[in-house]
C-alpha cells in the first residue's frame, strides 16, 4: 500500500500524531511546513518507526501564491495524491483583537491561507473522484467568545468553507471532514489554567485517521466536546454576552 | 513558552517538589532558557536527580524522534527524549539488541547517558555510555558540541554520568549488538546463603552474558543472603529449534490504580512471597526460553508499580562494594537491614566489571546491591547512613540515579573523580546553570 497523504503544517503535536496514525497503516506521507530543520527529523523518525516513504518540503500558508506550485510539486514527487490533512493553525495571542495587524496574521493563516491550498486540493482531487481533505478547524469557531474571537471567527469561517467543499465533493465522491478539537494536550495547551479531561495528541491523531472509516463529516475529538459544545451554541445570546469566556 | 508550575517527583515519590516544567516540542526549543535548570526525561530517576525545586525542569518527552538508523551497522541517533521501549519496538524485529538497558525499558536514551545506566551484562560490556558513539549536546550558552570518546573527550566523559549537570544531551548515536532471535535462554540457580550466592556469581561455568541474583532480604542467621541467581543470553536460531518462536508481543500492562496501604507490605506478607519466589524460581535449573520483556522487564507489566509502596513514596537503596570486600560488606548490610525489620520487597545482587570511564559513573569492579524501602518514619534515614557507613568502609558507593538522601561529604567521599569532573563542568557551565535538586543537596558544581 502507498496511497500518499500530505500534511499540511506537519510540525504541530496533532499533525505529528496523525502522521504516525497514518504511517502506521502503511501510507507514504508528504510533510509540509515553514521549518524544514523539524520537518528533516520528522520524517526520518516515520520512516524508521513504520517503514514508509516519506518526503517533506516547505509549505507557508500565508504565501498564497505559491501554493499552485507547491501541489504540483507534491502529486509530482509522491506519484499522485490520496488524501489531505491541513493542519495548521495559528492561534496569536489576546492583542490579536486589538491591534488588526495580528488579527490579519491569524486570519491568513487559519483562513485565507487554508481555503487557498484546500481549493488546490479540491480541483486535483475532483476530477480524480477519489480521495479526501481532512481540516482541523476548533471548538472556538463554533461560537465567538471575548478570548479568542479572532482565531474563533478564523477557524469558524474555515469550518464553512469545509461544509461547502464538502457538499461540493460530495458527487465525486471525495471525502470531506471537519475535525474540532477540544483540549488536547499541545504547546497551545500546556501549562493554560482550567483545563479539564485533556487528550493526547496520538490518541487524538488515531482518531482523525479512524474518521475515515466512518460516515462522520463534522468529528469533535474527543466525542463528548459534541455536548459540551451543543450546551455553549445554545446559551441565549443575552445571558452568553455576559458571561466570561 | 509556557511554563507550568506543579509539584513533581522521581519514581521513589520521595522528595515532592514544585517546579517550573517547560515542554519544548522543536529541537530548536530544547535550549537552556532558565537561569537554572535541568532536564527530566521519563522521570524514572528515582530521588531528585530530575527536579529542580523552584526551578526550571526542562522536559525531553516531545523531543523524541529516532534520526538515522543503519540496519548494516546496528547504529542509532535519536534525540534524547525518544524511550528504549520505542527503540526496542524498532530494532528487535531487525535483529538488533540495546548494548545495554536498566530494569525498565520506560526510561528515556538521554536518561541513560546522564544515569550512565547499567544492565545484567556490566560484567562483559560495560556500562551504556560504552556503547555510545557521540553525543550532540546544547551548552549553557546556547552553542552546540558534539562530543564522544575522541572528540571533546573530556566533555564527552563528564556527561556519561554527570547527572544531565553539564549541558542538555540533545542525541544519542548508540552501537547496537546483533541478535538473532528475540527470545532469552535462561537459567536459575538456588542458593542458600550469600556465600553460595556469590559462588554461583562467579562460577565461569556458570557465567553468561546476563547474570542477577535475587535475594531473600528477610532470610537471616545461617540463610543470611539465601537467593537465586539467574543467568541468561539471547537465544540463537539453533536453540530456538522446532521451539515456536512466540512472535514479540509485549505483555498487557496493568496499572495499579490506587496507592497500597503503607501495611500491605509488611515483614510477613514479604517473607511469605519470598519463601514461594525462593522455591519456584530456585527451582528452574534446566534452561527455559523467555521473552526479552518479562526477562529484562518484569516491573514494567506492572504500571506504576511504585504505588506498592504507599503514598509516602519509598527509597530505593544502591550501592556497589569493590571485590575485595565485597562478600563482607554485602554480610554486614544484609546484617543491618534484617535486624532493622525493613524488609525489602526486592533485594538485587548483579556482578560489576571494571570501572568506566564517565567521571561519576557509578559502576565499579565489585558488587552491587539494590534494596527498595518503604518510607514509614524518620528511621529509615538513619538505617540508610548507617549503610552509607558501611559502604564507605569498603571503599563503595552509592547510585545517585537512585539516591534521595546522600550526604554531601558522603557523596565526595564516594566519587574520588568529581574536582575534575567539576573542572569540566565550570569550563562549559561557568554560571552552574545545569542543576538539579540532587546537585544541590550534594553540593555540586560549585567549588566546595
Amino acid at each position: 500500500m502507498n496511497k500518499p497523504v500530505l500534511i499540511l503544517g506537519a510540525t504541530s503535536a496533532i499533525a505529528r500524531g496523525t502522521a504516525a496514525a497514518f504511517a502506521a497503516r502503511g501510507h507514504a506521507l508528504y510533510l509540509a511546513s515553514r521549518d524544514l530543520d523539524e520537518l528533516q527529523r520528522s520524517a526520518a523518525d516515520l520512516h524508521i518507526r513504520y517503514g514508509v516513504e516519506v518526503r517533506y518540503g516547505l509549505f507557508d500558508a500565508e504565501a498564497t501564491a505559491t501554493h499552485a506550485e507547491f501541489l504540483e510539486k507534491v502529486i509530482a514527487e509522491m506519484h499522485g495524491l490520496e488524501g489531505v490533512v491541513l493542519a495548521f493553525g495559528y492561534l496569536g495571542d489576546q492583542m490579536a483583537a486589538r491591534d488588526f495587524k495580528q488579527g490579519a496574521r491569524v486570519i491568513a493563516a487559519n483562513f485565507t491561507g487554508a481555503v487557498s491550498i484546500l481549493s488546490e486540493c479540491a480541483n486535483y482531487f475532483e476530477p480524480q473522484k477519489r480521495g479526501f481533505i481532512i481540516g482541523i478547524s476548533s471548538v472556538a469557531g463554533d461560537r465567538g467568545r471575548q478570548s479568542n474571537y479572532v482565531y474563533g471567527a478564523a477557524k469558524g469561517g474555515l469550518s464553512l468553507f469545509l461544509q461547502g467543499l464538502r457538499n461540493r465533493l460530495f458527487a465525486s465522491g471525495v471525502r470531506v471532514i471537519t475535525i474540532k478539537p477540544g483540549f488536547v494536550d499541545t504547546a497551545m495547551t500546556f501549562g493554560l489554567p482550567g483545563l479539564f479531561l485533556v487528550a493526547s495528541p496520538q490518541k487524538i491523531g488515531e482518531d482523525i485517521v479512524n474518521t475515515l472509516k466512518k460516515s462522520a463529516d463534522v468529528v469533535y475529538l474527543p466525542g463528548f466536546w459534541r455536548f459540551i459544545m451543543l450546551i455553549i451554541k445554545h446559551v441565549p445570546e443575552p445571558i452568553f454576552k455576559r458571561m466570561k469566556l | 513558552m509556557p511554563t507550568l508550575i506543579t509539584p513533581i517527583s522521581g519514581w521513589g515519590r520521595y522528595p515532592v517538589q514544585s517546579c517550573e516544567l517547560e515542554r519544548p516540542e522543536r529541537y530548536a526549543d530544547f535550549k537552556a532558557d532558565a537561569p537554572s535548570l535541568i532536564v527530566r526525561g521519563q522521570g524514572r530517576s528515582y530521588g531528585d536527580a530530575s527536579l529542580n525545586e523552584n526551578g526550571r525542569v526542562l522536559l525531553s518527552e516531545r523531543v523524541n524522534r529516532m534520526l538515522e538508523l543503519d540496519v548494516e551497522q546496528g547504529i542509532l541517533r535519536a534525540e534524547a527524549g525518544v524511550t528504549l521501549a520505542e527503540i526496542l519496538e524498532v530494532i528487535v524485529g531487525k535483529g538488533w539488541f540495546l548494548p545495554v538497558t536498566p530494569g525498565t525499558k520506560f526510561v528515556s536514551l538521554g536518561g541513560c547517558v546522564a544515569a550512565d545506566v547499567h544492565g545484567k551484562n556490566h560484567h562483559h560490556e560495560g556500562s551504556f555510555g560504552d556503547h555510545v558513539l557521540s553525543l550532540a549536546m546544547i551548552l549553557a550558552d546556547g552553542s552546540r558540541m558534539n562530543c564522544s570518546a575522541t572528540e571533546n573527550a573530556a566533555v564527552f566523559w563528564a556527561t556519561v554520568g554527570g547527572m544531565g549537570l553539564t549541558g542538555i544531551i540533545g542525541e544519542v548515536t548508540l552501537k547496537l549488538v546483533p541478535i538473532q532471535t528475540s527470545q532469552m535462554m535462561v537459567r536459575h540457580h538456588a542458593a542458600i546463603n550469600l556465600e553460595q550466592l556469590f559462588k554461583l556469581l562467579q562460577a565461569p561455568t556458570l557465567d553468561d552474558r546476563y547474570s542477577v541474583a535475587w535475594i531473600d532480604s528477610l532470610a537471616t542467621g545461617r540463610n543470611l543472603g539465601r537467593g537465586v541467581a539467574m543467568f541468561g543470553h539471547h537465544a540463537t536460531t539453533a536453540e530456538l529449534g522446532n521451539s515456536k518462536p512466540n512472535p514479540h508481543k509485549p505483555a498487557r500492562s496493568r496499572n495499579l490504580p490506587f496507592d497500597l496501604p503503607a501495611f500491605a507490605l509488611n515483614p510477613l506478607s514479604i517473607g511469605a512471597f519470598n519463601a514461594l519466589y525462593y522455591h519456584k524460581e530456585g527451582g528452574k535449573q534446566d534452561p527455559f526460553l523467555s521473552g526479552y520483556d518479562p526477562y529484562f522487564y518484569p516491573l514494567d507489566a506492572i504500571g506504576q508499580w511504585n504505588r506498592l509502596y504507599g503514598k509516602r513514596g519509598f527509597v530505593q537503596y544502591q550501592c556497589v562494594i569493590p571485590e575485595h570486600g565485597a562478600h563482607e560488606g554485602m554480610a554486614a548490610l544484609l546484617h543491618e537491614l534484617s535486624a532493622s525489620r525493613r524488609p525489602s520487597f526486592l533485594a538485587v545482587l548483579k556482578r560489576f566489571g571494571a570501572q568506566g570511564r564517565g567521571m561519576l559513573s557509578f559502576p565499579t569492579a565489585g558488587y552491587t546491591l539494590a534494596l527498595d524501602l518503604p518510607i514509614r518514619d524518620s528511621g529509615l534515614f538513619a538505617l540508610l547512613a548507617k549503610l552509607d557507613g558501611i559502604v564507605l568502609q569498603h571503599g563503595g558507593r552509592v547510585y545517585l540515579a537512585k539516591d534521595a538522601r546522600l550526604s554531601a561529604e558522603s557523596f565526595r567521599s564516594m566519587y574520588p573523580r568529581y574536582e575534575e569532573w567539576l573542572k569540566i563542568k565550570s569550563s562549559i557551565d561557568p554560571d552552574n546553570r545545569f542543576s538539579s535538586s540532587l546537585s544541590r543537596r550534594l553540593n555540586m558544581g560549585r567549588p566546595a
